[in-house]
């Protein structure tokens, strides 16, 4: 118990690079640098042939053409080995129709699911919790979600992030609660009063100072 | 192994690769495109092809062996 202790003690934190990794995958042998300068959605999960993580299978493969529109890549993880993740693809596309078209880590070692906080003790020693880590084309993480094993993860929000993160970088603004793409966006607080003082005439829609919105 | 099958041969993918070595091409994003495929499995794939000897690396890009031609 020590040991588990001390090897999930470092958890990754949003802002810091993501940690490197090499490992064996159902596309071969992968690094992370293979996906610089892509978006990249690296998720766990806690086991192959399990009903939540097949039906989190299947939406994750439902939203991949929507991730590749935005230039997105998936890429899955559980500490089972690649026969197991290419029997369970193979079973859920023989029994739904869907294929599944990203690749899977077989992190048999937990090399990867240790260095990205993915196994914790008090819901499981030995699989990994429903993580999600968005990682952007420089590979910085930008968000991580941790889900209990009971609950599979929503689709629309993890695309919802994305979309949030991209506008964000792209338009150098803050999005809302509860923003869609089209929605009305947050423009950065003012840093002095002159700043303060100049942003209630800049034709923002304004709550006060500190809280304007715009178009895009 | 993505790229090479276990009796050494190159699998579809491999062979998308090699073939896009042969007309030269030798930047991983040309290639990608030439044989549309995801650029993190061609980045993973050349890597292995240059392990098998079947293309070889000159900096930032890649070009066919001879051992490579033989195969396609």
């Amino acid at each position: 118990m020590e040991e588990v202790k001390e090897q999930v003690s470092h958890m990754p934190r949003i802002g810091e690079a993501a940690p490197a990794f090499e490992a064996v995958t159902t596309h071969g042998m992968l690094k992370l640098e293979d996906f610089k300068g892509s978006w990249l959605i690296l998720f766990s999960h806690p086991a192959d042939f399990t009903p939540v993580c097949t039906t989190e299978f299947i939406a994750f493969a439902e939203i991949f053409p929507e991730l590749q529109k935005r230039g997105v890549e998936l890429l899955g993880l559980s500490v089972d080995s690649t026969s197991s993740h290419i029997a369970w693809a193979r079973n859920v596309e023989e029994k739904t129709g869907v294929k599944i078209p990203f690749p899977i880590i077989a992190d048999l070692n937990k090399e990867v699911s240790l260095g990205y906080g993915m196994i914790h003790p008090g819901q499981s020693k030995t699989e990994t919790v429903r993580c999600v880590f968005i990682i952007d084309p420089n590979q910085i993480i930008r968000t991580i979600l941790y889900y209990p094993l009971t609950t599979g993860r929503n689709m629309d929000e993890i695309l919802r992030i994305v979309d949030a993160l991209q506008t964000t970088d792209k338009n150098a603004v803050a999005t809302p609660a509860n923003w869609r793409p089209g929605d009305m966006v947050v423009v950065p607080p003012p840093n002095t009063q002159e700043m303060a003082e100049e942003r209630l005439k800049q034709g923002y829609e304004c709550i006060d100072w500190y809280l304007c919105k715009k178009k895009l | 192994m993505a790229c090479i099958s276990p009796d050494g041969k190159p699998t579809e993918s491999g062979t998308k690769m090699l073939r896009a070595l042969q007309a030269g091409l030798g930047a991983p994003e040309e290639i990608a495109k030439e044989a549309g495929l995801p650029l993190f499995r061609v980045r993973s794939g050349l890597r292995e092809l240059t392990q098998a000897g079947l293309a070889n690396q000159k900096e930032d890009r890649y070009v066919l062996s001879e051992k490579g031609a033989e195969l396609i």
